[in-house]
């Protein structure tokens, strides 16, 4: 979708939400939402670090680790992505304790969405270093940098560009994982939902703002990444004509 | 830490709560494919549809499936029809997958080049026989495996269904969790059905993939 | 010392599975002098330059430089594989330049020469700037330093990838067909370039390339490769004048008739 639509949805979507808040079977319930989605981008963001750390970590081992070290990668990734996230943060949740490793809620649900998103992150990032010509590697063989150097000075500059969609992409996901951790007792949005539905049974009006507020913050991750991609390409290709 | 006795003494609920994942599964998928088949004809049938349709699978896609799935177990009966949490849930996974699948139909769809419908009209061909011999077949290569791909993301999310009390294999995981104390061995084992699942299957959709490629090579 | 080669090959062998590119291969390049490699397509003359700026492994043999093994080094008296960081001491005295330039796309004509002086080199950003500025001076792009590679032409930017090269300081140059991917008008000022560097600096030179006329004005010697040998190599004059091998000879006809 063009950035035009995409920016023209979160102005309508800001704009029903408004409209939606003028009326009090719908205003009754804004507050206490929008406390959930407060907690929803906290873990949002932290998760989304994590994930880019583990990402560039296990691309950056599987492509030039020492093999104990691929080998690990490799199963972390493999692990990661064979299974939900749903499932992954009930594993952390029960069965961590059993083995006398208590942490709280928030933690988990930060640690299990970072690793799950960072499994697939690591494809992304490997994939756009393998992508990057060549040619650069050679010539950076051929100026004698050392590995180190070439990545960071090279490799990792030119391959950041071709990440940023796909990064955009697991962003969303992790957004929309963090659902997810209501059902380990945190209050997030989607936990303030269930609970307002239960007590309130006014399905249609929460589940829509609910709906709309998630809605809001795709785009907003959507809209943010466009301009990130646009300004490094332009940083990538400055002045290129045609 | 792992009791083994314990382990094989769940082993038979799970494998019959398995019965209940796969069959969540596949409905949900038959939803899906068909839906979002549906959704890419009328796309490119009636061109007017194209925005509306873009902005739905937007919407489906920017927000949690956990979400649509608790919207629809509560709010089909506010309108009188009473689903059972199955049933609700396995439309709502469905719904939320046509979306993604759509998309793959689409891409299908726009990666003919404009020439091979040019040629069959250059050599008169009927507009089905063009569908049904030149299109077609060009299509399915790349979407089956791309299919295949949302068919094991859809596996691995039903256990989102144990959020409304369906008994599928989490759920019950998580039952007998509650009813013993004993977590880690029914959420491994959960765990490990869901990997080895996907691992098996990703390595047959690149079976797949390998396989079509070579009847149609490019 | 002074007579050593500056680059040795010793009996050099390349395979890729059981395609045999280079055929134990041995070639001495004395200090300074310009050699000229040529031959049909596929006869190995890339792969020969890019055994020597470690772009390749070899299967067999060793290379030397400056008397010192490129490949291999010193242990107990016995030549074993060289690891990196010996490899990277030795290349240190290599540059090359590419047929397709390959200048990082991310950084300006000046980033472009400053990055592996200040990165590898350790040297300061003042002093890299000033010698980069030199060179770029040199190949006549003072006015171009902060455009980027995008904003080039093709002779432009290898004219920036020579600069580059040199800011390093190598004692070796590799030029593989450096003006192959440029538009016929932009060659010349590519070549120019060349022949001046080839005045102003003590460099050892190794071309691959297609333009024989330069070939012939430039270089000390020429080698005729032919399925991964040296067929017959010898001054210019005899070479392009008096080839003895018949292979060479048609070659020769068969590229002059192309024109
Ligand atoms: N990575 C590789 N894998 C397999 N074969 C290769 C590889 N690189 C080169 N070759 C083969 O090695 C042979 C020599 O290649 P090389 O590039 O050295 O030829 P060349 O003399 O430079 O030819 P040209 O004039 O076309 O550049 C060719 O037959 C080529 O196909
Ligand atoms: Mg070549």
């Amino acid at each position: 979708m063009g950035i035009r639509t995409l920016v023209g949805m979160l102005v309508a979507a800001l704009a029903v939400i408004g409209l939606l808040a003028t009326q009090t079977s719908y205003s009754l319930f804004l507050p206490g939402l929008l406390q959930g989605a407060l907690l929803t981008i906290e873990i949002a963001v932290l998760g989304s670090v994590l994930a880019v750390v583990m990402g560039v970590l296990a691309a950056l081992a599987r492509l030039y680790g020492a093999a104990p070290l691929r080998w690990l990668a490799t199963v972390y990734v493999e692990i990661f992505r064979g299974t939900s996230a749903l499932v992954q943060l009930f594993w952390l949740f029960f069965v961590l304790p059993q083995f006398g490793l208590l942490m709280d809620a928030f933690t988990v649900a930060v640690l299990a969405l970072g690793l799950n998103v960072g499994a697939y992150g690591s494809e992304v990032v490997r994939g756009a270093i393998l992508a990057v010509a060549p040619g650069q590697w050679e010539a950076s063989i051929a100026l004698n940098m050392s590995r180190a150097q070439m990545l960071r000075r090279i490799i990792l500059p030119q391959a950041f560009v071709a990440m940023i969609p796909p990064w955009g992409n697991l962003f969303i996901e992790l957004l929309k994982s963090t659902a997810l951790v209501s059902l380990i007792t945190l209050t997030d949005l989607a936990f303030k939902a269930q609970q307002m539905n239960q007590s309130t049974l006014k399905t249609v009006p929460i589940f829509t703002l609910v709906l709309l507020i998630y809605l809001v913050m795709s785009l907003a991750i959507t809209i943010g990444m466009r301009f990130l991609e646009q300004r490094a390409s332009a940083g990538l290709s400055r002045g290129r004509a045609a | 830490m792992w009791d083994w006795s314990f382990a094989l003494e769940i082993l038979p609920t799970l494998a019959s709560a398995a019965i209940i994942t796969i069959e969540a599964t596949l409905i949900g998928f038959v939803i899906a494919a068909l839906l979002g088949l549906a959704l890419a004809l009328v796309r490119i049938a009636i061109p007017w549809t194209a925005w509306p349709i873009s902005v739905l699978v937007e919407l489906i896609r920017s927000t949690p499936l956990l979400i649509q799935i608790f919207f629809l177990y509560f709010v089909f009966p506010k309108f009188g029809v009473v689903l059972d949490a199955f049933t609700a849930g396995v439309i709502a996974i469905g719904l939320h997958y046509a979306a993604y699948c759509s998309e793959v139909y689409r891409a299908g769809f726009d990666n003919i080049p404009r020439g091979q419908w040019e040629a069959s009209i250059a050599l008169n061909l009927p507009q089905w026989a063009t569908f049904r011999d030149i299109i077609i077949p060009q299509v399915i290569p790349p979407i089956v495996p791309a299919l295949g791909n949302y068919l094991v993301a859809l596996f691995k999310e039903t256990p989102l269904l144990s959020a409304i009390a369906v008994l599928e294999l989490m759920q019950t995981a998580k039952i007998i969790g509650s009813d013993t104390f004993r977590y880690t061995e029914p959420m491994t084992l959960v765990g490990l059905f869901f990997l080895v699942m996907s691992l098996v299957s990703a390595a047959l959709i690149r079976i797949l993939e390998r396989l079509l490629n070579r009847r149609t090579p490019r | 010392m002074t007579d050593q080669p500056m680059v040795r090959f010793d009996n050099v062998s390349k395979r890729y599975g059981a395609l045999t590119v280079l055929d134990g291969l041995s070639l001495d390049i004395a200090r300074g002098e310009k050699v000229s490699i040529i031959g049909p397509s596929g006869s190995g003359k890339t792969t020969v330059l890019r055994m020597l700026m470690t772009l390749e492994t070899i299967n067999d043999g060793v290379i030397w430089v400056e008397g010192e093994p490129l490949t291999h080094m010193d242990k107990g008296g016995k030549l074993v594989p060289a690891n990196l960081g010996h490899i990277r001491r030795v290349r240190a005295k290599i540059g090359m330049v590419f047929q397709s330039f390959n200048l990082f796309p991310h950084m300006s004509a000046m980033a472009n020469c400053i990055e592996a002086p200040m990165t590898v080199l350790g040297m300061k950003r003042a002093d890299a700037e000033a010698r980069a500025a030199e060179l770029l001076d040199m190949v006549g792009l003072s006015q171009k330093k902060a455009h980027y590679p995008s904003q080039l032409s093709g002779g432009q930017q290898q004219r920036v990838a020579i600069a580059r090269a040199l800011a390093m300081r190598p004692k070796i140059m590799l030029f593989d067909e450096v003006t192959s991917a440029l538009d016929p008008e932009l060659v010349g000022e590519v070549l120019q370039v060349i022949r001046q560097i080839g005045r102003e600096h003590d460099l050892t030179m190794l071309m691959v390339t297609h333009q024989m006329g330069f070939a012939k004005e430039f270089s000390d010697r020429v080698c005729f490769f032919y399925q991964g040998k040296i067929c017959e190599q010898g001054p210019p004059s005899e070479l392009f004048g008096a080839p003895k091998n018949e292979r060479t000879r048609q070659f020769l006809r068969a590229v002059l008739e192309a024109g």
